[in-house]
C-alpha cells in the first residue's frame, strides 16, 4: 500500500467496469419511458416498497434520531477514513484474514483473478455486489477463464440474460415472469423444458440449479454491507440464504470492499441493522445477517481474503460537501421515492449505481466530466433527501455536481447574459417588455426553438400578460 | 404590519395575477405592503442550473435590497428555499462569510405567504369566498424545503364556497424542476402526466399551488390537451372575495381555458 501520493487521488479508470453508461441521461431515459412493461413494473415495485417501509418506519419512535446516529457515524468514518482502514487491516489480519489494497478497479479485479487462478478453480459462486459490478469482475473473470456464477435470484436473471441491473435492491425488477422463465429456458443449465412462469416454479428451478452449483464450487466472491474497524469483521445482509452459502461453504472466501463501508465499532451495526432493512425492503428485521472475522480453523473458509477498493472514492472524499456520497449504505430508498427513477427505471442512468444516489456518486468516482448528464436528472423534488436513512443531502450535493460540471457554451452565455440583466433593473425592464411582446412561441405559445421546444413539445406557454407586476404598482 | 414583498421575477414577469392577489389580500387585511423596486430574481435558476457564480450578484443585490425591512412575503415555496437554504451556501461558498451572515440573518425574516398569513398573522380564514371545486398540489420546496405542511390546506378550507378535493399522490413531483423541464424534457412530461392524471381524477375546476412556476408547467400541461382545469395560484383564492368573484374580475392564469 506504499505509493507515492502525488496532487488529487485518482478517479476511477475509463474503459473497465460499469461507472459511465453509453450515451447522456435524457437519450437513455426517452427510451426507457416509451417501455410500457418497465414503466408498469417499476410503479408497482416502487410503491410497494415505498408503502411497506413507511409502514416499519412509522413503528419506530426515535427514527429521526436513528437517523442523525447514522449520519454522525459516517461522518466520523469519513473524517478519519485512513486511521480505520489501518485499524481494520490489522484487527482481520491478526483473525488469519489477508488484506490487498486496490487503487482501481483494474488493480481490484487483477488482485481477485490472481487469487482465483492460485485456487485453481474455474468457476466461482457470488453473493450479490454492488463493488464488483463496478468494476466490471465478472467480466474479467470470464477473460481468463472463470465462470462467475450469481446466487442472488434477480442477478441471477440480470446474469443469464445477459443484461444489467435496473435497482439496486431489485436488479430485475424491469423483468416479468414470461421473461424470466425465457431467460430461464434459454439460458440455465440443466434446466426442465417444462417451466411454468409460475413464481414458485421459477423460484424452484433457481433453487435447484444455485444448490448444485453451491455445494461443488470452491470458490466464493462477496461484497460487505459493513466492516468493523475495532474487531477485523465483515458482515453481509441479505434476504435469500444465498449470501450464507457463499459466505459459509467454499474453501476460499474473497470479499470485495469499497473502502467507505468501514465503521468504528461493534456498537455502531446497532444503527445500521436498524436503519438499513426498514428503510430498504421495508423489513423490520432482514432475513440473513452474517458476520465473520478472519479464518475460523475447521468451520467455513479457510483461506479468506479482504480487497480494499478505492476506485476514485479518495477522490470524493477530497471534496469536503462530496463525501457526504460516501454515506450511502446502498438501501435505496432514494430509488424508491425518485419520481424520476420511478418512470426513467435505472439503466438510464448508465452507472450501476443509479437513481439519486448514483447521480451524485457515480459523477464523483469517475470525475463529473464523465458522468455530466447526472446531476441533471432530477427534479431537485427533495423526496430523497427526506427518506435517506442516514440524510445524505442529495439535493444540495446535485446541485454542487452541476457547479462543477462542463456547461454547454450557449446555455453558458445566456446564464450570464440573463444575471447580468438581472443585476442592472433598467436592462430587467427591458428583458420583461421582450419577453411581454414577444412571439417568440408562436401562435397559442406552442412552439419555442431549440433547446427551448422541450418545453412547448408538450406545454402550451402563458399568454404574456399586458402589464408586468412593477408596471401595475407603478400606475395604482 | 409593513411588509415587504419579494414578487419573484416570474410573477413579476409571467404572472403578475398572483403578486398583485398577493398585495390585495395583505391590504384587506389591514397591513402596509411596500415593493422594493431595487429587487429583480433570486438567481435561483442560475445556482440549480449549475451557475453559482452567476447567481453571486444576485444574491447580494436581494440581501441588499431587503435587508431594510422586518417581515418579506414571497408568493413561492421555491423562491423562499432559494432564500433560506442556498443564499447563505451559495455565498460561504464563495469565501464570503459576511453576506452569508446577512443572507441568514434574512432568511429568518422571509415567509412564504401561507407561513406569513398562519404564522406571523395568526390567521387561517382570511375572509375570501370562492366557489369552485378545487384540488391542492403542495410543491415540493413548500412541502420539503420550507416544510408549510398543512397551512395552504388550512388557509383553503376556510374559504366561503370552496369545495376542497384531495388530489391523490399529491405530494409527488409535477416534473417542473425549473430548467429540468427543458433538458429532461421527456422525463419531465411522464411526471407531467400522471400529475394530470391525478388532477382529472379529481373532477376539480382548478387547480391551485403555492408557486407559479410549478403552476405554470402543470396549467400549460392542462391547457395544451384542453382539460378545462385551470391553474389558480394560492394568493388569487385567498384573495378572492363575493365581489370579485361576480364582477367577473378573476385573475388570468396559466391555462388557457
Amino acid at each position: 500500500m506504499t505509493r507515492a501520493f502525488l496532487g488529487m487521488p485518482a478517479t476511477a479508470p475509463p474503459g473497465v467496469g460499469h461507472l459511465r453508461g453509453t450515451e447522456p441521461f435524457p437519450s437513455a431515459a426517452r427510451r426507457s419511458l416509451a417501455d410500457p412493461q418497465l414503466r408498469r413494473n417499476l410503479g408497482h415495485a416502487t410503491a410497494t416498497i415505498r408503502a411497506r417501509s413507511a409502514g416499519v418506519i412509522a413503528e419506530v419512535p426515535d427514527w429521526q434520531q436513528l437517523r442523525e446516529a447514522g449520519r454522525a457515524i459516517k461522518t466520523d468514518v469519513m473524517a478519519r477514513l485512513p486511521e480505520l482502514l489501518e485499524q481494520l487491516e490489522a484487527r482481520a489480519t491478526e483473525a488469519g484474514a489477508v488484506v490487498h489494497w486496490a487503487a482501481d478497479a483494474n488493480e481490484a479485479n487483477r488482485i481477485v483473478t490472481d487469487l482465483v487462478r492460485g485456487t485453481g478453480s474455474d468457476r466461482v459462486i457470488k453473493v450479490k455486489s454492488m463493488a464488483t459490478q463496478e468494476i466490471g469482475l465478472n467480466e474479467a473473470l470470464a477473460a481468463a477463464g472463470i465462470e462467475p456464477v450469481e446466487t442472488d435470484l434477480a442477478e441471477l436473471i440480470v446474469q443469464l440474460g445477459d443484461d444489467r441491473p435496473s435497482h439496486i435492491l431489485v436488479p430485475a425488477i424491469h423483468r416479468n415472469r414470461a421473461e424470466i422463465r425465457e431467460i430461464f429456458l434459454r439460458a440455465m443449465p440443466g434446466v426442465d423444458p417444462g417451466l411454468t412462469d409460475e413464481p414458485a416454479a421459477l423460484a424452484a428451478a433457481a433453487r435447484s440449479y444455485l444448490r448444485q452449483t453451491f455445494l461443488t464450487t470452491k470458490v466464493a466472491v462477496s461484497g460487505a454491507n459493513f466492516a468493523v474497524a475495532e474487531t477485523g469483521t465483515l458482515a453481509v445482509v441479505e434476504s435469500e440464504g444465498n449470501g450464507r452459502m457463499c459466505l459459509t461453504l467454499p474453501d476460499t472466501l474473497i470479499t470485495v470492499m469499497g473502502i467507505e463501508k468501514v465503521v468504528p465499532t461493534w456498537r455502531d451495526l446497532e444503527v445500521f441493522l436498524q436503519l438499513l432493512p426498514r428503510a430498504s425492503t421495508g423489513e423490520r428485521m432482514n432475513p440473513y445477517t452474517s458476520m465473520w472475522t478472519g479464518v475460523t480453523p475447521g468451520d467455513g473458509p479457510q483461506a479468506f481474503h479482504l480487497v480494499l477498493l478505492d476506485n476514485g472514492r479518495s477522490a470524493a472524499l477530497a471534496d469536503p460537501t462530496g463525501r457526504q456520497a460516501l454515506h450511502c449504505i446502498r438501501c435505496s430508498a432514494c430509488l424508491n421515492v425518485c419520481p424520476v427513477y420511478e418512470r426513467t427505471g435505472g439503466h438510464a442512468y448508465g452507472s450501476v449505481y443509479p437513481g439519486p444516489i448514483g447521480a451524485v456518486l457515480s459523477p464523483q468516482l469517475t470525475g463529473v466530466a464523465d458522468n455530466a448528464s447526472l446531476p441533471y436528472a432530477s427534479s431537485l423534488c427533495g423526496a430523497c433527501y427526506d427518506a435517506c436513512p442516514v440524510k445524505i443531502n442529495i439535493p444540495e450535493l446535485l446541485v454542487q455536481l452541476r457547479d462543477q460540471a462542463p456547461h454547454p457554451r450557449t446555455e453558458a452565455a445566456a446564464m450570464a447574459a440573463a444575471a447580468y440583466a438581472m443585476d442592472h433593473p433598467r436592462l430587467y425592464e427591458a428583458a420583461q417588455q421582450a419577453v411581454r411582446l414577444s412571439r417568440l412561441a408562436g401562435r397559442r405559445g406552442r412552439a419555442l426553438p431549440p433547446p427551448l421546444d422541450g418545453w412547448t413539445a408538450s406545454r402550451d406557454l402563458p399568454d404574456p400578460p399586458r402589464q408586468t407586476f412593477r408596471q401595475w404598482w407603478a400606475q395604482r | 404590519m409593513r411588509i415587504a414583498l419579494f414578487v419573484t421575477c416570474l410573477a413579476d414577469t409571467l404572472f403578475p395575477e398572483a403578486a398583485k392577489a398577493t398585495v390585495r389580500l395583505l391590504e384587506r387585511l389591514g397591513h402596509e405592503v411596500v415593493f422594493p423596486a431595487e429587487q429583480t430574481c433570486c438567481g435561483q435558476m442560475h445556482v440549480n442550473t449549475g451557475y453559482q457564480r452567476d447567481a453571486l450578484p444576485l444574491i447580494r443585490r436581494h440581501v441588499r435590497t431587503f435587508d431594510p425591512y422586518d417581515v418579506i412575503v414571497a408568493p413561492s415555496g421555491s423562491c423562499v428555499g432559494s432564500v433560506r437554504h442556498q443564499h447563505p451556501l451559495v455565498a460561504r461558498r464563495a469565501g464570503d462569510v459576511r453576506l452569508a451572515g446577512r443572507a441568514e440573518d434574512l432568511a429568518t425574516r422571509t415567509y412564504e405567504l401561507s407561513e406569513l398569513l398562519v404564522d406571523v398573522l395568526g390567521m387561517t380564514d382570511v375572509g375570501a369566498y370562492y366557489p369552485h371545486r378545487v384540488t391542492y398540489h403542495p410543491t415540493c420546496h413548500s412541502l420539503r424545503m420550507l416544510r408549510v405542511g398543512d397551512r395552504p390546506l388550512r388557509l383553503l378550507r376556510a374559504v366561503r364556497g370552496l369545495d376542497l378535493v384531495e388530489l391523490p399522490a399529491a405530494e409527488q413531483c409535477c416534473g417542473f424542476g425549473g430548467t429540468f423541464a427543458v433538458k429532461n424534457a421527456d422525463t419531465s412530461t411522464a411526471m407531467l402526466a400522471d400529475k394530470m392524471r391525478h388532477v382529472l381524477s379529481t373532477g376539480a375546476d382548478v387547480c391551485t399551488a403555492s408557486d407559479s412556476s410549478c403552476l405554470m408547467h402543470l396549467g400549460g400541461g392542462l391547457s395544451r390537451l384542453r382539460t378545462g382545469v385551470r391553474t389558480v395560484h394560492l394568493a388569487e383564492i385567498l384573495a378572492a372575495t363575493e365581489r370579485s368573484e361576480t364582477t367577473g374580475a378573476r385573475g388570468r392564469t396559466a391555462a388557457r381555458p
